[in-house]
């Protein structure tokens, strides 16, 4: 809660660029919050890239064909829609486990990507741009109108990391992490794992739809590359490098992976992947929980996060 | 009729490249357990270095017939090369890590690749068409097809055998099953499991160049061809069952088929047909079509 006003704040100290980027991390970083959230049961998702994309276009077509402008109502039409697939989905994948989790999510995300870059009602691979935010009716301005929007970010922001936050320490959430730790036992006590993936899967959706509408609203632009598996590849990776310890780490990591990149392709354009993969296999190495565990490391002794299985050569 | 024709005939082609891109990737599951995403930056290598190589041969002005033994040998090189200095140089510290864990390491490796490769052969396209060129053209029922294309099902044929028969009827081949079974058990028998996983990493890397070098002459080679494979050969190699080169086999005909079938019958859906495939196959056999659940073999 009190990383709002904090956020809010910051608007006006900061240079407009480094504010550019936060608001466009926030919209990211709310994809890789719905990466992180099914990480926790043990499940990575190669395909979020697919729900960032439902989002992004379901604002941009009820931009363009219903004349719908206002932030609110898109962010609802966009959760509705994401809900929706992920619900049907969800009964598909909630099937499946580690890589063929990962696949299969891969796939139906890539089959989208087809449909869209194939239809050229709605540009192709070029996408399409969208209108400028309204707030229930009121129509800032220039100035006015970025700082709104960043503000309405930071809003939509904060209160999805604060009801993902209780949904992990709530009963579905340490099932979650008990599914992890080993799936038949969670069955045997009486638990339905199914239902419990089903349910973080939407989740996970919906907020990563939220993300693809606050980033589609901050660039006013969307393509089919939102769903492009090097686009889910990288969420993915955000998740990795920030890891799972906690809610905020995902927004750092998305914040400092867009410095990175920003630096990357300044310095070195034709590298900066390069660049990119080279931070990915050091984190991994020796951050194999992500950047949180060194802020965790020094404030806690006590609550220790669970080791993630580090499966045995073989199983 | 003719449509039946073409697509039959596209859908073998599309096949035989499928299959040679993908076959080391499922080589490398079944026996490292590791999904090589790095696999696509291979086949960019050798497309990459096929295709360089024929360049510079032609314009010394030799004769073609020699550009079919540059294609392998460009293949062999980059596979070689790149598939020790990623074994070696980073893969063999991660070894027993989670499975998923080891998709990022190589994703990450594959992003690297793909900045190497601009950064030797730049970002323009390359274009090797004399192979296929110089070996001209057949009427199949009035339709005009390469005859290369039909040397590239040749060779995706060859491969296959070669892999079928090395892995059941040589004594390599059999102790390579008995380490994918048990790689504890094996090592405790005195098989050295190390050199099996680099041998094996190699020949897949090997095998994803040549796919990529083979196609060289069919396409212009451009920045990216890595990431567009790479989706596909995973759809392949679920389709037939991680780890199984049968079922590589009968993953690539199937998403071959497909995707002739939806080039000719409804162009549209040419990119996703093969997703669509994927997630149909999958929703029935969670496993893919040739993949046990527990002890998989090859």
């Amino acid at each position: 809660m009190l990383a709002l006003p904090v956020l809010v704040g910051l608007a006006f100290i900061l240079p407009t660029w480094v504010v550019n980027y936060a608001q466009v991390s926030l919209g990211t970083g709310l994809v890789a919050l719905g990466i992180l959230v099914q990480m926790r049961a043990g499940l990575v998702s190669f395909g979020q890239g697919l729900y960032f994309c439902v989002g992004g276009y379901s604002a941009g077509l009820a931009g363009r064909y219903l004349g719908v402008s206002d932030l609110f109502l898109l962010l609802l039409l966009a959760m509705m829609a994401s809900g929706l697939i992920s619900l049907v989905l969800g009964f598909l994948l909630r099937r499946y486990r580690e890589i063929f989790f990962a696949m299969l999510s891969l796939a139906v995300s890539m089959i989208l990507f087809g449909l869209l870059s194939r239809t050229e009602a709605l540009g192709s691979t070029d996408g399409f741009n969208l209108p400028a935010a309204t707030y229930l009716g009121w129509k800032p301005e220039d100035d006015l109108a970025r700082f709104a929007l960043y503000a309405a970010t930071c809003l939509v922001s904060v209160f999805c990391a604060i009801a993902l936050n209780r949904f992990l320490n709530g009963t579905i959430g340490y099932v979650n992490e008990a599914i992890r730790g080993n799936e038949l036992r969670v069955e045997y006590l009486g638990a339905s794992a199914r239902n419990a993936v089903h349910i973080t899967y939407v989740l996970a959706a919906v907020v990563s739809s939220i993300g693809g509408v606050l980033w589609a609203m901050s660039l006013g632009h969307v393509d089919p590359e939102m769903t492009n598996w090097t686009t889910s590849g990288q969420f993915v990776f955000v998740s990795i490098l920030s890891g799972t310890g906690n809610i905020i780490a995902p927004f750092i990591g998305t914040f400092i992976l867009e410095i990175v990149r920003v630096y990357a392709v300044e310095f070195s354009p034709n590298t900066w992947q390069m660049v990119l993969g080279t931070v990915m296999l050091l984190t991994i190495i020796f951050l194999p929980k992500g950047l949180w565990s060194l802020i965790a490391r020094k404030r806690t002794s006590g609550k220790q996060l669970r080791q993630p299985a580090l499966a045995a050569a073989g199983e | 009729m003719l449509t039946m024709v073409a697509i039959a005939v596209d859908g073998l082609g599309f096949a035989a490249w499928l299959f040679l891109s993908s076959v080391g990737l499922t080589l490398i599951y079944g026996v490292m357990r590791i999904l090589n995403i790095a696999h696509g930056g291979f086949y960019a290598l050798g497309a990459y270095s096929a295709a360089w190589a024929i360049g510079l041969y032609t314009q010394g002005g030799g004769p073609i017939a020699f550009t079919y033994l540059l294609i392998p040998i460009a293949a062999f090189v980059a596979g070689v090369i790149a598939g020790l200095l990623v074994e070696r140089g980073i893969l063999r510290f991660m070894y027993g890590r989670d499975e998923v864990l080891m998709v990022l390491v190589t994703y990450a490796i594959f992003l690297i690749l793909e900045d190497v490769t601009k950064l030797i052969w730049g970002t323009e396209s390359y274009v090797s068409y004399q192979p296929a060129l110089w070996l001209g053209t057949v009427d199949i029922f009035g339709l005009p097809y390469t005859v290369y294309k039909f040397l590239i099902i040749g060779v995706a044929i060859v491969c296959g055998l070669l892999l079928f028969w090395g892995l059941n009827h040589t004594r390599v081949g059999k102790l390579l099953l008995v380490v994918i079974q048990d790689r504890e058990i094996s090592s405790a028998l005195g098989i050295n499991v190390t050199l099996f996983f680099t041998v094996t990493f190699l020949i897949g890397a090997t095998l994803g160049a040549l796919g990529g070098a083979l196609t060289a002459p069919e396409v212009s080679v451009v920045p990216g061809i890595g990431s567009e494979i790479i989706v596909m050969a995973f759809a392949v190699i679920v389709i037939g069952g991680m780890g199984s080169i049968g079922g590589a086999m009968i993953g690539a005909l199937i998403v071959g088929f497909a995707r002739a079938a939806s080039v000719h019958l409804y162009p549209p859906a040419e990119l996703f047909v093969i997703y669509l495939v994927m997630a149909a196959v999958l929703a029935f056999k969670p496993y893919g079509l040739f993949a046990l659940a527990e002890s998989r073999k090859i």
